[in-house]
C-alpha cells in the first residue's frame, strides 16, 4: 500500500508543481493575463461554461457531428475493406484510386468541401467521415488479410461453405484490426471536427475557442481546450471498453 | 451408405505422387504411395521429418490434391476437404473467438443440425473429454492439453467415419501425451471409425497403431508396413513391444540417416 502511495504521490508531482509554477507566474504579473489567465481563472470561466448550459450545446453539437461522420466513413469503408480484402479483384479495382486519396489530409479538403456543400454541418460531416474512413479501410483489409490459414483449412474441414467460413471466421478474426482501425478513426474524427467547425461551422467545440479569441477571452480558449481533452479522452476510453468487451477472446487484451 | 460404399476400405491410396516446385526446382514429395485403412482401423504414418506424411495426410484431407494418382474415401474420390474426414491439427487450430462449447458445436452447425440435438451432442462430447468445467471458456485460457481435448471433440461431435490426426500430441509433455492416447484408444476402440494418425514418436505409433506404415525420406515412399498385434493395454516395457519397437527403430534411422546426409550435402553444395 505504501508503494501505490509513493506511485501516486510521483504521477500527481509533476501537474501540481506545473500548475503552481503558472499560477504564481500569472499572479505576479510576468506574463499578462491577457495572453496566459492564472488556472485559478480558467476553472472559474470552466465552470460559468459550464453552468450556463453552453458547453453542453457545444459538446453535444460536437459529438453529433464526430458519431454521424464516423458512422458514415466507417459504414463506408467496413464493408469496402472485407471486400477488398477477401477478393483480389475489387482489391486491383479500387485500390489505386485510394493510394492517390489516402495521402491527402482530410484537412486539405475543406475548400472543396464548403464549395461542394456550403457552410453547416454537411461540409463537416464529409470531412469527418473522410477522416475516419482511411483508417477503418486500411485495418480492415489488413484484418481479412491475416485470417490464419489453419483456421480457414479447420473450417473447410469441418464442412463450412465460403459464406459461413466469411461470416463466422474471417470477419471474426478480423475484428482486432477493424476495432483498432476504428479507435484510429475516431481520434482523426474527432481532430476533423475541431478544424472543421473553426472554418466552416460556427457552432461546436471548435467554433467556440476560436470565438473566445476574436473577445481576447483566453481564460475560456483554455477552458474550451480542456472541455475538448475530456470529450476525447471519453470517446477513446469508450472505443476502449467496447474494444475490451468485443475481444475477449483475444490474446494479450485481458491483464 | 450404399453397398459399393460399404464394401470399399475407409482410405484408399492409389498410386499417389506429389510433386513441389520450389525455387525453380522440382521436389518430389510422395511417389507412387499405395495404402489403405480399413472400416475401424488404426493406421500410423511414421518417418522422420520431410518424408511427406504429413503431405499425404493433406492430401487425403482434400487439402492439396495429388499431382497425379488418386484417393478413395470411403470409395468416392477424394476432390475436396470434408466433415467425412475431420482433421485434428497439430496447432490445435481452434477458433480462438469461440468458447469451448462454440468450438464443438461448430461442426454441427455447419451441417444444419437442430439446435437441441447440437446442445446435448456437445454436451456429451465435452463430458466424455472432461471439458464440462470449460465449456464457457476461450481457448486462449486452456493449456496445451486441454487444447486439444477440444480439438478432438470438435471433430467427433461431427462424428467422422474417418480422423486425420497430425502429430496431435506431439507440442504435449510425455504425461499429457500418454494421458490423451489412452483417451484416444478408449473413444476409438468399438467405434468403428478409422483414424490416420501421423507421427515421428516411435513408441507412439507403437503404443496406438494396428498397423504402422514407415515411410522413406524423400521422395515419400511406404518403406514397410509394421502390424502391431498386441493387445491393448499394451506395454511399452514389455519384450514385445521392445522387439517391435527395435526393428521398427532400424528402419527410421536408415531414413533419418539419409535426412543427414542429404542435409550435408545442402550444406556443402
Amino acid at each position: 500500500m505504501a508503494g501505490r502511495a509513493a506511485r501516486l504521490g510521483r504521477a500527481v508531482l509533476v501537474p501540481v508543481v506545473v500548475l503552481v509554477l503558472w499560477e504564481v507566474i500569472s499572479r505576479a504579473g510576468v506574463v499578462s493575463a491577457l495572453v496566459m489567465p492564472a488556472p485559478s481563472r480558467v476553472v472559474v470561466r470552466w465552470w460559468a461554461y459550464a453552468a450556463s448550459g453552453e458547453m453542453l450545446e457545444d459538446a453535444a453539437g460536437s459529438l453529433t457531428r464526430v458519431l454521424g461522420g464516423f458512422a458514415i466513413g466507417a459504414g463506408l469503408a467496413l464493408p469496402l475493406g472485407l471486400l477488398m480484402g477477401a477478393k483480389d479483384w475489387v482489391h486491383d479495382l479500387f485500390n489505386p484510386l485510394l493510394q492517390i486519396l489516402r495521402p491527402i489530409p482530410p484537412i486539405a479538403f475543406i475548400p472543396l468541401a464548403i464549395l461542394w456543400f456550403g457552410l453547416g454541418d454537411p461540409p463537416a460531416f464529409f470531412l469527418i467521415a473522410l477522416g475516419a474512413f482511411f483508417p477503418v479501410l486500411v485495418n480492415t483489409i489488413a484484418g481479412v488479410r491475416h485470417v490464419d490459414a489453419i483456421h480457414l483449412r479447420a473450417a473447410r474441414n469441418l464442412g463450412a461453405g465460403e459464406w459461413t467460413i466469411f461470416r463466422r471466421v474471417i470477419l471474426p478474426s478480423a475484428m482486432p484490426y477493424v476495432l483498432s482501425g476504428m479507435r484510429i478513426g475516431i481520434g482523426v474524427a474527432f481532430i476533423v471536427v475541431i478544424v472543421a467547425e473553426m472554418t466552416a461551422v460556427n457552432r461546436g467545440l471548435g467554433y467556440r475557442i476560436l470565438e473566445a479569441r476574436e473577445y481576447f477571452w483566453s481564460d475560456k480558449i483554455i477552458a474550451g481546450m480542456i472541455t475538448i481533452g475530456l470529450i476525447g479522452l471519453f470517446i477513446d476510453g469508450g472505443m476502449g471498453w467496447v474494444s475490451a468487451r468485443m475481444l475477449r477472446w483475444h490474446r494479450g487484451l485481458e491483464g | 451408405m450404399n453397398s459399393a460404399a460399404a464394401s470399399a476400405p475407409a482410405i484408399r491410396v492409389e498410386g499417389v505422387r506429389k510433386t513441389f516446385a520450389t525455387g525453380g526446382r522440382e521436389v518430389v514429395a510422395l511417389d507412387g504411395i499405395d495404402l489403405e485403412v480399413a472400416d475401424g482401423e488404426f493406421v500410423c504414418l511414421l518417418g522422420p521429418s520431410g518424408c511427406g506424411k504429413s503431405t499425404l495426410l493433406n492430401a487425403v484431407a482434400g487439402f492439396s490434391p495429388p499431382t497425379s494418382g488418386r484417393i478413395l474415401a470411403g470409395g468416392r474420390e477424394v476432390t475436396s476437404p470434408g466433415p467425412d474426414r475431420a482433421m485434428v491439427f497439430q496447432e490445435y487450430a481452434l477458433f480462438p473467438w469461440m468458447t469451448v462449447a462454440e468450438n464443438v458445436a461448430f461442426g454441427l452447425e455447419v451441417k444444419g443440425t437442430p439446435a437441441a440435438e447440437i446442445r446435448a451432442t456437445v454436451d456429451a462430447w465435452l463430458a466424455k473429454l472432461g471439458l464440462t468445467d470449460f465449456r464457457d471458456r476461450f481457448p486462449k485460457d486452456l493449456s496445451g492439453g486441454m487444447r486439444q481435448r477440444v480439438a478432438i471433440a470438435r471433430v467427433l461431435a461431427i462424428d467422422p467415419p474417418v480422423l486425420l490426426m497430425d502429430e496431435p500430441f506431439g507440442a504435449l509433455d510425455a504425461l499429457t501425451r500418454r494421458n490423451l492416447q489412452d483417451e484416444l484408444l478408449r473413444i476409438w476402440s468399438g467405434s468403428g471409425k478409422s483414424v490416420l494418425f501421423v507421427t515421428h514418436g516411435i513408441e507412439e505409433s507403437l503404443y496406438l497403431a494396428d498397423r504402422v506404415v514407415v515411410m522413406t525420406y524423400r521422395p515419400g515412399a511406404v518403406k514397410e508396413v509394421i502390424p502391431v498385434l498386441l493387445p491393448r493395454p499394451r506395454d511399452p516395457s514389455s519384450s514385445e513391444f521392445g522387439a517391435l519397437s527395435r526393428r521398427i527403430t532400424a528402419l527410421v534411422m536408415e531414413e533419418q540417416a539419409r535426412h543427414q546426409r542429404d542435409e550435408r550435402g545442402v550444406l556443402a553444395g
